[in-house]
């Protein structure tokens, strides 16, 4: 058992129902008990869809369970098929329905409809959301791509080069993008826009707003662009070795990425890349030159999210804004190895989990200047009193944003630049308070004054090393409770207030490089002079 | 598309026919009741025993609020619980201890079973007890489900209320007479109907359940209760276990359903009626003016309702007898006939009601019929609302102060919100 205030990732029967809500003509049912049918407000809600999702719940009751919750789910699959039509459908159970082990996909196929069914197997007590958008569209595509097996991968690719006619295009498909994805609509109008701008043609965008026969046109293209590796991969990778589609790597997210995807983009299409890269304007890459943003350099930023966009996001800070990455993590196990490779080029070391007590515990540790996450981390943020931006889903309802808001292209690096220097106070204001700490109106608690609130954070320092203390686990807790008195008892009163007058941004970094300078130099007393002394040792 | 029979034509009150319809249902389990519930009793923490699919709810729910320290959460039972490579109370043990350690705080604890929890017949009770002697006086630890296979949306509260009287020591009966009245209502409204049955003489009043875990509630053979919400079946049969007698009226939810809802209490109390009107008059009449401004937006327009919370009954009353709407059908989940009697003595004749749902079914009817505005669920509002039908989430009327007399114009207004602005944007 895990004790969980917030999960990352839903179910993975939620991950194959973005699947089937990002196509126009699949259907899903879903053996579940009643009650699960709020996922559909994931997508009315959340993402405010017009259409409900196309997903039929058998919703068994207690005394269903009795019965013949079989014969329920099978009558659910006909009247699903006569009433909806679909084009195919594919059938699975959540995590209740595990228990009862129907077998969804036997009892379907024994209705002998006349349209593919795919069975899903989804363990929903080992997997989460993404892996189960990722098997599921694995799996439609492999259940609606006719392969001739007589064919190799190679000749497959040679086949499409032979076919290709004078002065055609390049082809590619967008894989990847889905009904809840974090700005997947805007990120597809960007970088189906970079592509075409490119020359290239494409074909397929799946599964966002794809229908089942545009499924089988994929493997027409000379190649793929895998935009969300967590929902793509797994597939891009089964064309790869099935039709010898090549599939991008790189994820354009930032000014710097976006010109290495174009290059990507161009090798794989045979295309000079340097007319698109000298067309583009650069603004974000302006804004963060530009001497205002001067204040940004070497803030401490803490980045969770899913992988994708946590690595994305650590070389935006690092290389395009400057801040300096004091730590980093995802959620997504299976993209932990790449994750921990970008951790080392910031020499921290990644941290790799689901617990959201654990990215709490890091981020009270580290006590950085800027959180980047997800929805998640604005709990934890605001419980620390630390500006905090959204990079990546989980996401609520106001990251589905009406205006066009990308994260990936050039004007996708646009976004960043405004969202991240948002939270963050500005820096004449930054200034002011490190030398008068008094104003009624401007105290060094309160917080940034463009945000327009007069309630100050709760972030007193005090407050911060209590919640170290307050650790998932009891154990911990009791220690970090000794050692923090005992450090507590460390400070002289006049050097605690001369603490008080450092402004409470880099409060805790300074309190915590005393502390260690205290420590490594078998200090017991920490004065005024061993304030002034570890700040001189660390620099600022 | 099916029709429903036609025999409710010309029936009135009790002879009024419960169509029931089973199949699909688009409602929330009893998990949700969490989010209301963690505010009002506010030393209590809701900890879910249950999947992902379970967190996942709650966190869609409740998530849009950013938390710093949030009331609820999650044990979410993995694959090593299900294989019994886990001891699953010891487990189970191990997550409240370091919850506990976390929130000290914590008064009284709910272990709150699911759907998972129940199928593998986890004993939640049992743990709850095991629990409770190990905190004993630091925290109370109870047990309800919130499971969708037993409970639907605001049975969630009848199930906690109920836990919550199973741990209430039983009391003798000699003592005074007293009114209890039952079920969640918002702080402000609790506050007027106090002071109301302090002007009307009636003193000895508590409200279940209580604001914190540690007041006591006073349930014994002299008591009288009310009940406030019409979803408590649970919670009132174990009330009544313990000898206190229900006070049968409708459901306080307008100006007609808050007046008979007092003088039942009051006839008991036996206060004359020149008092109770002395009191209530001043009242009514400033509810009529309020509610008087709601009125043209609501006349003559058809309603429909889809079955969510039970609260569907007590506001088809108030919105035709008082609003003068005309309702279409009334879906409810469940219906508790002798809670509702007093209720559907009032409905208008003629009405429709289904309990239970058949999703599609309903959802054809309701196209057919066009009713002016449909009460309905988040997952179907948008989508009706594509199709041009206009819609008013049901969930609102759980988390608004909707009870009394000073809320009869605001529960209105809740209804003529999306008529006045599907008027504006139209225009």
């Amino acid at each position: 058992m895990q004790l969980t205030l917030w999960t990352y990732e839903g179910p993975p029967h939620i991950g194959a129902m973005r699947i089937a809500a990002s196509m126009t003509d699949l259907h899903y049912v879903l053996h579940s008990p009643q009650g699960d049918t709020y996922a559909d407000l994931l997508f009315t809600m959340i993402g405010r869809s017009r259409k409900r999702p196309p997903v039929t719940y058998t919703t068994f009751q207690a005394r269903d369970l009795g019965g013949d919750t079989a014969q329920l789910f099978q009558d659910s699959v006909n009247n699903a098929y006569q009433r909806f039509k679909p084009k195919a459908m594919i059938v699975g159970a959540s995590c209740t329905a595990e228990l009862i082990q129907d077998d969804p996909g036997g009892l379907a196929r024994a209705l002998t409809l006349p349209i593919p069914v795919i069975p899903l197997e989804l363990p929903s007590y080992q997997k989460k959301e993404n892996w189960g958008a990722s098997e599921t569209l694995y799996h439609i595509v492999r259940g609606l791509v006719a392969v001739d097996k007589s064919i190799s991968a190679q000749q497959y690719q040679e086949n499409r080069i032979a076919s290709k006619q004078e002065g055609q295009k390049p082809t590619c498909n967008i894989l990847g993008p889905t009904a809840l994805g974090f700005r997947n609509r805007d990120d597809v109008q960007e970088i189906r826009g970079l592509l075409e701008s490119m020359g290239i043609e494409v074909r397929v965008v799946a599964p966002l707003n794809a229908s089942v026969s545009d499924l089988a046109k994929i493997p027409a293209a000379d190649f793929n662009v895998s935009l969300y590796p967590e929902i793509s991969q797994l597939t891009c990778t089964w064309l790869n070795k099935t039709f010898g589609q090549p599939f991008t790597k790189i994820i354009p997210i930032g000014t710097k990425a976006t010109k290495a995807f174009i290059e990507e983009v161009a090798r794989l299409a045979n295309l000079n890349p340097e007319s698109t890269l000298a067309n583009q304007e650069e603004r974000a890459h302006w804004y963060a030159k530009s001497v205002d943003s001067t204040y940004l350099t070497d803030k401490r930023v803490f980045i969770f999210g899913d992988a994708s966009h946590v690595i994305a996001a650590a070389k935006v800070a690092a290389e395009e804004i400057g801040f300096k990455v004091v730590g980093l993590g995802t959620y997504s196990r299976e993209f932990a190895r790449e994750v921990r490779e970008a951790a080392k080029l910031y020499d921290v070391e990644a941290l790799i989990t689901d617990d959201y007590l654990g990215v709490e515990q890091k981020v009270s540790e580290l006590a950085p200047d800027l959180v980047l996450g997800t929805q998640m981390e604005r709990h934890i943020a605001k419980r620390l009193g630390i500006p905090c931006a959204v990079i990546s889903a989980p996401v609520h309802v106001q990251d589905f944003p009406a205006r066009y808001s990308p994260q990936m292209g050039f004007e996708g690096a646009n976004v960043l630049f405004d969202t991240w220097i948002h939270p963050l106070m500005m820096g004449l204001e930054e200034h002011l308070i490190m030398m008068f700490r008094d104003d009624f109106e401007f105290s060094a608690k309160a917080a940034p004054s463009h945000l327009g609130h007069a309630a100050p954070p709760e972030s007193s320092q005090a407050k911060t090393s209590q919640i170290s203390v307050a650790s998932p686990s009891p154990i911990k807790i009791n220690a970090g409770e000794a050692i923090s008195s005992s450090v507590d008892s460390l400070w002289a009163a006049d050097a605690e207030k001369e603490l008080g007058k450092i402004p409470f941004f880099v409060r805790g970094k300074a309190r915590r490089n005393t502390e260690k300078f205290a420590v490594e130099h078998g200090i017991s007393h920490i004065t005024i002079e061993t304030l002034y002394d570890a700040k001189a040792h660390y620099g600022r | 598309m099916v029709e429903l029979p036609q025999d409710h034509l010309n029936k009135s009150g009790k002879s009024i026919p419960i169509y029931k319809e089973r199949g699909q249902r688009e409602v929330f389990c009893g998990l949700t009741g969490i989010i209301w519930l963690h505010r009002k009793i506010q030393d209590a923490f809701f900890l879910v025993v249950g999947s992902r699919t379970c967190a996942h709810l709650v966190q869609s729910a409740a998530g849009v609020m950013i938390f710093a320290e949030p009331r609820f959460a999650t044990a979410i039972i993995d694959d090593r619980d299900l294989a019994g490579l886990a001891d699953a109370h010891e487990e189970l043990d191990r997550v409240v201890k370091a919850l506990l350690a976390r929130r000290p705080d914590i008064k009284m604890l709910f272990l709150v079973g699911s759907c998972p929890s129940e199928v593998i017949k986890l004993d939640l009770s049992r743990a709850a007890q095991r629990l409770s002697k190990e905190f004993v006086s630091k925290c109370r630890i109870l047990s309800y489900s919130g499971s969708g296979i037993e409970t639907t949306f605001t049975q969630g509260e009848d199930a906690c209320l109920a836990s919550l009287i199973n741990d209430t020591p039983k009391q003798v009966a000699e003592k005074d007479k007293n009114l209890l009245i039952v079920g969640c209502l918002p702080d402000v409204v609790e506050d007027q109907f106090k002071r109301l049955f302090t002007e009307l003489g009636i003193e000895n009043v508590s409200f279940f359940p209580p604001k914190n875990s540690q007041q006591s509630i006073e349930i014994h053979g002299n008591t009288q209760y009310l009940l406030a919400q019409p979803f408590l079946a649970e919670t009132a049969r174990l009330i009544e276990e313990r000898g206190a007698k229900r006070i049968a009226a409708p459901f306080p939810f307008g100006i007609e359903g808050t007046t008979a809802w007092l003088k039942a209490a009051a006839h008991l109390w036996g206060i004359t009626s020149e008092h109770f009107e002395g009191v209530t008059q001043g009242k009514i009449e400033r509810a009529k003016k309020s509610l008087a401004r709601y009125l043209p937006a609501l006349e003559n327009k058809t309603i429909s309702f889809f079955p969510d919370s039970q609260l569907e009954i007590p506001l088809a009353r108030f919105l035709s007898r008082e609003c003068g709407m005309r309702v279409l059908e009334i879906g409810t989940p469940y219906l508790h006939k002798q809670h509702l009697e007093c209720e559907l003595d009032l409905l208008p004749e003629g009405s429709k009601i289904v309990e239970g749902q058949d999703l599609e079914r309903q959802l054809d009817r309701c196209r057919a019929d066009q009713p002016d505005i449909v009460v309905c669920g988040l997952g179907l509002a948008n989508p009706l609302e594509a199709e041009g039908i206009t819609t008013k989430w049901s969930i609102e009327l759980v988390f608004s102060p909707v009870h009394g007399y000073e809320q009869a114009a605001d529960l209105a207004e809740l209804f003529a919100r999306p008529l006045n602005r599907s008027m504006k944007l139209v225009a």
